[in-house]
């Protein structure tokens, strides 16, 4: 499905992260945002305020990120594309309707320009605290998609990406952008509407009695209806049977919450993403994401120039992880180098699938401020060392 | 007891109801002498008797015994979160205006967690019936106290009493700009149907209250006896007032209830008023917003 040409303001323009990922939504088919000011990523909300009354979008300015973490999950069975945005402290207030989203299947984005943390920590500056806090966030288990955009011009791309595999998967997709990506200004291509593939939503079309809302097809995901569509469907985030109704009991658990994982994990083939450079015969490897992936590069280069296998391996999707590129690598090269804004959190999940099957080191950094490449370059040196 | 009350019913025939209920989810999960399934049968008669296109009535409720009752109409019904019914409900409403949106659930629900989305979805006028079951106190839990536990009275989490002051909901309801606001009993099963039947024909935020007995957790606590003597509480304490200042409309603990149609008025709803404001800043430019 090709995206409707309405709004989508074709050309190459020069746009910050947070302005971009508004327009990339807008190309995405998505009429309905909710959200709440929040330092840095309120940008995309004044922007989606500014243009969606003639677009025939609705914008509302909710009373706080709760409610519109799950005013966007209304909309959706209400029929529209949906998306949230936020930032450090809002992105926790939703951790509840992550969770209800995942449970309930329904497909929405939800953006998180990431700032220094915890809690006020540092609001107009960068950070990339919030990862773990994308994959496990919400109380339970449960798959989830997360992207890492480190341009104004990926900002735009990966919000259709985001928007493309929430419909896919019926799950809630994070787009974990950061301060810097969200506040830099650089020329962003929009291709023409018709150049834009969108995923359609996955409509149930067979026979009205023998519908049900959570029975999956084939690849784990189940077709949905929308509210007045006269199917008197029933959603509710209790543990719950194909019909939707509740059924507390281990075996239904079991059933229900095995397959929100595994639809993200058996499809993770499908959905994984990551961009290697001179990533073969390389004796280390350098692991990034967001911002920080433009920020390794001097020091990489430099590293190269100096003689060293450095290899570059970036994640565009962060959750579900590489793991199986990780596990491969692992026994090909001497070290890993992670550089991330915080104290370790990808690194956690390089390190679990490398298994001491080489070294792992992290460049940390406490955030309000991207690394300085000669940091991450002093590891990469010692870890070619050996 | 108050054998007097069993005829409450009467006039009410109670087989046409089962159309509006999910048959196949029965029993519920509602204690004996409980008052949410006397409202859900008042909202039920009321639906029967609106002239709505039950295809495009959504119930949302959040949780709680109360919040249990979505589950068991049968209607596109969502069982949400905590507190957050009425921001579901906008996001529903706002996605698709041809939708009659009914939220429905528990006074500690809507006023203690859901506080603040019950206020700005009234003061915006956003187009949905809310109708909050107040039993005094928090009944899926175990009895807390709620922000309408009365002065003095026993929960859980007041073991000698209450001291906190409780909300008086017409008014809260009425201040924020609520369009329709009323109050009835359990007791008042007629008068709560025609209550929740203007509700639902009302554009705009309408609010219905409806006093319940929770005999599990408040009554027995409170030594008030069972849902009858609860029930006979209502009927005799209860003054029909309409058209009061919802200022006077506040309760206390087995003290006298004010009852009847407070509010009914007419202001713009979100919608209108987003798609006149546009409509006059862009003209032309501005296709009114219809979902
Ligand atoms: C975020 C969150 N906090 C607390 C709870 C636990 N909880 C469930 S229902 C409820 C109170 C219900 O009381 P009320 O809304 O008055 O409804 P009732 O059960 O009396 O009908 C609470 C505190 C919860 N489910 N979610
Ligand atoms: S605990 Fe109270 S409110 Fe809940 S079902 Fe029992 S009587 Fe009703």
């Amino acid at each position: 499905m090709k995206a409707d040409p309405k709004g989508v303001l074709t050309g190459a323009i020069f746009l910050d992260g947070d302005h971009a990922c508004a327009e990339g939504a807008i190309a995405a088919g998505c009429r309905f945002v909710a959200g709440y000011p929040i330092t840095p990523s309120t940008e995309v909300v004044e922007r989606i305020a500014d243009r969606f009354p003639l677009i025939g979008g609705m914008f509302i300015q909710m009373e706080d990120e709760i409610a519109s973490s799950i005013a966007i999950q209304g909309a959706v069975w209400g029929g529209k594309k949906a998306m949230t945005v936020t930032s450090g402290p809002g992105f926790s207030l939703m951790m509840e309707h992550i969770g209800l989203a995942a449970m309930t299947e329904v497909p929405c984005v939800f953006v998180d320009v990431q700032r220094g943390g915890p809690s006020t920590g540092l609001p107009t500056l960068p950070g990339q605290g919030d990862m773990m806090q994308a994959r496990w966030g919400s109380h339970g288990d449960y798959g989830i998609i997360a992207l890492c955009p480190n341009s104004p011009q990926e900002c735009f791309d990966f919000t259709i990406k985001a928007f493309n595999l929430s419909e896919q998967y019926r799950v809630p997709v994070l787009l974990m952008m950061d301060e810097c990506v969200g506040h830099m200004t650089e020329r962003v291509i929009i291709p023409p509407a018709d150049q834009i593939e969108l995923y359609p939503r996955r409509y149930y079309d067979g026979p009205k009695e023998e519908f049900l809302l959570f029975k999956p097809d084939k690849d784990m995901v189940p077709p949905i209806v929308k509210a007045g569509d006269g199917y008197n469907i029933h959603v509710t985030g209790l543990t719950h049977d194909e019909k939707g109704y509740p059924a507390m009991t281990v075996p239904a658990q079991e059933k229900l919450v095995r397959r929100l994982i595994d639809k993200i994990k058996l499809n993770a083939d499908k959905i994984v993403e990551y961009k290697e450079e001179q990533v073969e015969g390389a004796d280390v490897v350098v692991v990034t994401y967001g911002i920080t992936s433009r920020v390794a590069i001097p020091a990489i280069e430099q590293a190269r120039a100096e003689g060293m296998k450095v290899g570059h391996l970036r994640l565009i999707v962060a959750w579900p992880f590489p793991e199986k590129r990780i596990k491969e690598l692992a026994s090909k090269v001497k070290a890993f180098v992670v550089p991330e804004i915080n104290y370790g959190q990808m690194v956690l999940e390089v390190e679990r699938h490398v298994a001491g099957k080489a070294r792992v080191e992290l460049v940390g950094h406490g955030g309000g401020a991207v690394h300085n490449p000669k940091d991450i370059y002093n590891v990469i040196k010692n870890s070619v060392k050996g | 007891m108050a054998e007097d009350l069993i005829d409450v019913n009467e006039s009410m025939p109670t087989n046409t109801v089962e159309e509006y209920l999910r048959m196949d989810r029965m029993p519920h999960i509602w204690c004996p002498g409980c008052g949410i399934g006397t409202t859900v049968n008042c909202f039920a008669h009321a639906l029967e008797q609106s002239n709505l296109d039950l295809q495009k009535v959504a119930i949302v409720s959040g949780i709680g015994c109360t919040g249990r009752v979505a589950g068991y109409i049968n209607l596109d019904s969502f069982h949400t979160t905590h507190g957050r019914a009425i921001p579901f409900a906008t996001g529903l409403k706002l996605a698709n205006p041809e939708l009659k949106v009914v939220v429905y659930s528990g006074d500690g629900d809507l006023t203690a967690i859901g506080g603040n989305h019950f206020i700005h979805a009234a003061r915006r006028n956003v187009d949905m019936t809310v109708i909050l079951i107040n039993n005094f106190i928090y009944g899926m839990t175990g009895g807390q106290v709620a922000p309408t536990t009365p002065l003095t009275a026993t929960a859980s989490t007041t073991p000698h009493g209450n001291f906190e002051d409780s909300f008086n909901l017409p008014y809260l309801a009425e201040s924020c700009g609520a369009v329709y606001v009323a109050r009835w009993t359990a007791y008042h099963v007629r008068h709560t149907t025609k209550a929740i039947k203007e509700a639902l024909a009302k554009k705009g935020f309408s609010f219905v209250e409806i006093l319940a007995p929770c005999p599990t957790l408040f009554s027995r606590r409170n030594k008030l006896g069972d849902g009858l003597d609860q029930m006979k509480y209502f009927k005799e304490q209860s003054e029909i007032k309409n058209d009061i200042d919802t200022k006077t409309a506040s309760l206390s603990f087995q003290g006298k209830i004010t009852v009847g149609k407070f509010v009914d008025r007419e202001r713009p709803t979100y919608l209108d008023a987003m798609n006149e404001y546009y409509g006059k800043k862009f003209g032309d430019k501005y296709t009114p917003y219809n979902g």
